[in-house]
């Protein structure tokens, strides 16, 4: 079945192309995916994520539950107003989900997950409560708004109130503040600055229609994929899934090894990895002539299949092919990747391909 | 709406068709086939003097989402590619039925375009996929 968000009629009204995207009809783009791309990187849009899960975790042991669920440890967040980013892994260590944890304050937690994994995590999660005193809160009444490009803090006032908008301004990344006026963090999957934005649903319409009205125009799921591959992010489900280590897909950054007794969910799969070491890991591609990479293109060194394209796209901000690829470790200095029968030279190229505007790949001629 | 050509000829796979001579005809794709595409960002056109019986791929356009492969509805030889769609194959999407055409074929028997669709035909499969 199709859900909807409540942005739905909005989008119809906008001229959105519609799309499912995990079981929501979601924007795709609102006439030029390209052009959508442009105005996040060089001056700001909107995006209704609210397909995406929120979901409270409340109760005297929620900060000891999460550091047995999460590979990134919440006592690393030593104030409220803090978020980190955490995979949530299975015992052998394969990626359940990948997902932001807001700390609010002592014993009350929120989780955003991907649309796709908030009832198999929900799920999850709940059945590694056992005797502790926990209380999950599925916000289905919360939408979820995000605001990106270099132009956000100036559009935060549109919406917020001038002393509110001011706080917010004053933000560092994956920091949030939350009142009557909002949940509102610094966060984002463009590689921009920008603020990620819960809602409850007629203060949602009111604030997607108010940034529209004003000149801020809605971003679609397309330019989020690419403006995302650009920043080098990876996407649940392509870059990485259950059989996938945060290790071998570029998040070793995200595993908190200290202190060595917490014994979270995987920790005993992902050390004995560390150990052995990677036998692949997700990098990224530049093609260096005409055409596009796409997920699941192979990658060869000779005739020898050395790895697979996960995300490959036309990056709009440097005007050729991208992708994140698993390939197989140590990988040779030089590969090809089979697009259409025909073997086309590829370049590493470690992501982020693009940062904060800035482009950080030389040109592919 | 659709824009469509009263000269030109459809496929079933949104292509369109126009005789230019006795035994050439170039193809594009249709105004509908561009929108569902999204912008387009990268065109091969097969290499002039390519051998190609009717049915089979001649080209293929890229749009951000996703490849397409683009047929040709008579046998023939690639005998041009469109030079502009290099630099930029956003005209596709601008004027799809005419700076943005694909290609031409040198056919290998005279032009018969009696199995295609006309613009009304074409019109009528695209409101029934509806």
């Amino acid at each position: 079945m199709t859900q909807k968000t409540p942005l739905y009629g909005l989008h119809e009204r906008l001229g959105a192309k519609l799309i499912d995207f995990s079981g929501y009809l979601m924007p795709l783009h609102y006439g030029s995916q390209l052009d959508e791309h442009h105005h996040v990187r060089r001056g700001v849009g909107i995006f209704d994520v609210s397909h995406m899960g929120i979901v409270d975790i409340e109760g005297e042991d929620a900060g000891a539950l999460l550091r047995r669920l999460l590979a990134n440890d919440v006592a690393k967040l030593r104030n409220p107003g803090r978020a980190l980013y955490s995979c949530l892994l299975n015992p052998a260590g394969g990626v359940l989900d990948d997902l932001i944890v807001y700390y609010r304050e002592p014993g009350r937690y929120r989780l955003v997950l991907n649309a796709s994994r908030k009832e198999a995590d929900t799920d999850w999660m709940r059945s590694e409560v056992r005797t502790l005193r926990v209380r999950f809160e599925p916000r289905a009444d919360l939408g979820l708004l995000a605001l990106q490009g270099p132009g956000a803090q100036e559009a935060l006032k549109i919406v917020f109130t001038p002393g509110f908008a001011e706080r917010l301004a004053a933000l560092k990344p994956f920091a949030f503040l939350e009142n009557e006026e909002g949940f509102v963090a610094r966060t984002g999957y463009t590689g921009e600055d920008g603020f990620e934005i819960a809602l409850p649903q007629a203060r949602l319409t009111q604030a997607f229609s108010a940034w529209v009205d004003a000149g801020v125009p809605p971003i679609g799921l397309g330019a989020r994929d690419t403006l995302r591959l650009e920043a080098g992010l990876n996407l649940y489900g392509q870059d990485m899934d259950e059989t996938t280590s945060p290790l071998e897909s570029n998040l070793a950054w995200t595993v908190a090894w200290d202190p060595a007794e917490r014994d979270f969910i995987g920790r005993k799969a992902l050390e004995q990895e560390r150990q052995r070491g990677v036998t692949r890991l997700l990098t990224g591609v530049v093609l260096a002539g005409p055409g596009v990479l796409r997920s699941h293109q192979e990658l060869r060194e000779g005739e020898r299949n050395i790895g697979l394209i996960t995300s490959g796209s036309f990056a709009p901000t440097l005007g050729f092919s991208i992708g994140l690829a698993r390939v197989q470790e140590p990988r040779p200095a030089h590969a090809k990747v089979v697009i259409r029968d025909r073997a086309l030279e590829v370049r590493w190229q470690p992501p982020p391909f693009v940062k904060q505007g800035r482009v950080l790949v030389p040109r592919a001629d | 709406m659709n824009k469509l050509s009263k000269d030109l000829r459809y496929t079933e796979s949104h292509e369109w068709v126009r005789r230019d001579s006795e035994q050439e005809i170039t193809i594009g794709i249709t105004d509908h086939a561009q929108e569902a595409l999204g912008d387009l960002v990268y065109a091969e056109i097969y290499p002039v003097g390519k051998r190609l019986d009717a049915g089979d791929v001649c080209a293929v356009v890229e749009s951000v989402k996703a490849a397409s492969d683009i047929y040709t509805p008579l046998a023939g030889t690639v005998a041009a590619g469109n030079p502009v769609l290099a630099k930029s194959p956003e005209i596709i999407n601008r004027d799809p039925y005419g700076e943005g055409w694909l290609l031409k074929v040198k056919t290998a028997h005279p032009v018969d375009l009696s199995g295609l669709l006309d613009a009304a035909g074409y019109e009528r499969m695209l409101a029934e996929a509806h």
